[in-house]
């Protein structure tokens, strides 16, 4: 049974993409298990997986003797999320805006984009290696009475 | 190694090819180049090509996704075919619409409208 009270967990993953199925699924039900909507759930697991396959294949250049540090902490009314990989890091705010005109017909370069969609908040360390994530839990709509 | 399953199914109706994604969700670069392969070979075989992708079973995707479905795009469209999509889940379609790729993709509620979309465009 998953307990109703802040939850942090450390850990140091191989740099591959299936990996990150089994973290992301402990930390969903977490999230379900703290009354996150099914809204909130989607977008930490989109930017979750984006950022890993991030870390992977631009962090990491897909070298398999390589690994990822998770850091994550779930409470009532947010989650956090820390990913490190083990590269040189980038310059986000390099990353061409993939909305412009000249880049809708582009296929990748959407992965950063979106994080930074869902989450509350997405930010780099100096070096670009570590990405840290928030996501507050979103207000729940009032249920509407039956009978009114 | 893990063997890479089909990752589609075909049909073919009096207007369109209908290809429907069988997975919720497709991740990996295995399974993105598996499905790919699958729908290029679908592509090839024809010109003039209307092509309809139902994403009926599909609760999830990635940014990487996205990109296969620009590469399908321009194949189709190297092939004089046309594209729809059909039966996007809202959230799905909400990562079309802020990724404002909805305005290169015509989407459709359900495989009836994109079928006769076909029709009109004729």
């Amino acid at each position: 049974m998953e307990m109703k009270t802040p939850i942090s967990r450390s850990m140091t993953v191989a740099s591959n993409v299936s990996v990150i199925e089994v973290e992301c699924r402990w930390i969903l039900t977490q999230l379900e298990a703290n009354d996150f909507s099914a809204a909130d759930i989607f977008a930490v697991h989109l930017a979750l997986e984006e950022a890993f396959i991030n870390a992977v294949k631009h962090g990491n250049n897909m070298d398999g003797s390589k690994v990822i540090k998770i850091d994550y902490s779930v409470e009532a009314e947010k989650i956090e999320i820390c990913l490190t990989d083990e590269g040189v890091g980038f310059a986000p705010d390099d990353v061409p805006d993939p909305r412009d005109e000249e880049n809708l017909y582009k296929t990748g370069g959407r992965g950063l984009f979106l994080m930074r969609a869902y989450m509350d908040v997405v930010e780099f360390n100096e070096s670009g290696n570590r990405v840290r994530m928030v996501k507050h839990r979103s207000k729940k709509a009032k249920t509407k009475s039956a009978s009114s | 190694m893990v063997p890479i399953k089909p990752r589609i199914s075909v049909d073919y109706t009096e207007n369109a090819t209908v290809i429907r994604f069988v997975d919720e969700k497709i991740l990996e670069e295995q399974e993105i180049q598996a499905v790919q392969e699958s729908i290029m070979s679908v592509i090839e075989q024809s010109k003039h090509l209307n092509l309809i992708l139902d994403f009926g079973k599909v609760q999830f995707l990635s940014s990487a996704v996205l990109g296969l479905l620009i590469r399908i795009s321009k194949q189709i469209y190297e092939h004089d075919g046309q594209l729809r999509f059909c039966n996007i889940n809202p959230k799905i379609y909400e990562i079309f619409k802020i990724t404002r790729l909805t305005k290169i993709f015509d989407i459709y509620d359900d495989l009836a409208s994109a079928e006769a979309s076909f029709l009109h465009s004729d």
